[in-house]
């Protein structure tokens, strides 16, 4: 059964790591999260963000974070990528699977899965 | 929205946008069926004239559109089981904030899922790290509980409930008591 003890452990853990973190350029992934976007699947693509991060050990470099209506309901699930140095990557008709690839090659391996941009719908 | 648990997502992110410090979502469900849901807040309360207008999904605050369906959406979620939306909301400095109760006659056919519940928190959590959350779910057979106030006083001040570690622990906690219940 999980504890509070267990949490005060885990803090110790982290402490060490905090420092460390604050000097590093993030990239940020930003999921659109009002009504339009949990009612188009927007939760389940956040907790594919996570867990991607967290089983590819990305914790370090990726910044979850959540905003509100993006302006484009009609593509929800939105994800917007900003990396520093680099122009900002807007993913749109986002699942928990798309997610997931995404963590892959764009977060871990640096490569812009073109074909879930919004760019990409656009032309189809 | 095809799950109660989005609703509470949606229309609970209206009380941490709303400045509140502290909310307090809780469940319960009687032995008659009827699942009670109530959001508590402490934020900045809404005046008479907003309140009247908020279950019109032709009343938003947002300036991307001109529609707002997190209300209209649970109050028809509710009235659809027979069940009715309720709200109240105070501006007066010191004392204001929004409460809201929502009942759901679980024995309708019209009665949405509760769905992912555990998410729902996480995500609430994640997206306003430093408010405190208060989430009960009382069931027959027994309470889920979680109290991020307690959890930042073991975790101090420079540790973000946000952190991924934390959230997994959060989300293992929660799971591990609906197993128990």
């Amino acid at each position: 059964m999980k504890s509070l003890a267990e949490l005060a452990a885990i803090r110790e853990k982290m402490q060490s790591k905090v420092v460390i973190r604050e000097g590093m350029g993030t990239t940020r992934v930003v999921v659109g999260m009002a009504t339009c976007g949990i009612a188009a699947g927007a939760r389940p693509v956040l907790n594919a963000f996570v867990e991607g991060v967290n089983a590819n050990g990305l914790t370090d470099k990726v910044a979850i974070t959540q905003t509100g209506c993006i302006g484009i309901c009609q593509y929800e699930p939105v994800v917007e990528i900003y990396e520093d140095g680099k122009e900002k990557v807007t993913y749109v008709k986002l699942d928990a699977q798309k997610a997931a690839e995404i963590v892959e090659k764009h977060l871990k391996g640096g490569q812009v899965v073109e074909e879930y941009t919004i760019g990409a719908y656009k032309t189809v | 929205m095809k799950e109660l648990s989005l609703n509470i997502l949606d229309v609970a992110k209206n009380s941490t946008a709303a400045g509140a410090t502290k909310v307090e979502i809780s469940l319960e469900l009687a032995e008659s069926g009827i699942l009670s849901i109530s959001i508590i807040d402490n934020g900045c309360g809404m005046d008479e004239e907003t309140l009247m207008g908020v279950t019109n999904p032709f009343y938003t605050t947002r300036k991307t559109r001109k529609v707002g369906m997190g209300l209209p959406l649970l109050k028809m979620a509710a009235e659809q089981t027979g069940g009715e939306l309720r709200i109240s909301s105070s501006t007066e400095k010191g004392s204001s904030g929004t409460s809201l109760l929502a009942t759901f006659d679980t024995k309708s056919i019209d009665c949405m899922p509760l769905g992912d519940i555990i998410s729902t928190i996480c995500i609430l959590i994640a997206g306003s790290p430093e408010v405190d959350f208060l989430f009960t779910d009382k069931r027959q057979s027994g309470c889920v509980q979680l109290d991020t106030a307690q959890l930042r006083e073991v975790l101090g001040a420079e540790i973000s409930l946000a952190e991924p570690e934390i959230q997994m622990w959060i989300r293992e906690y929660l799971e591990e008591q609906y197993q128990s219940i």
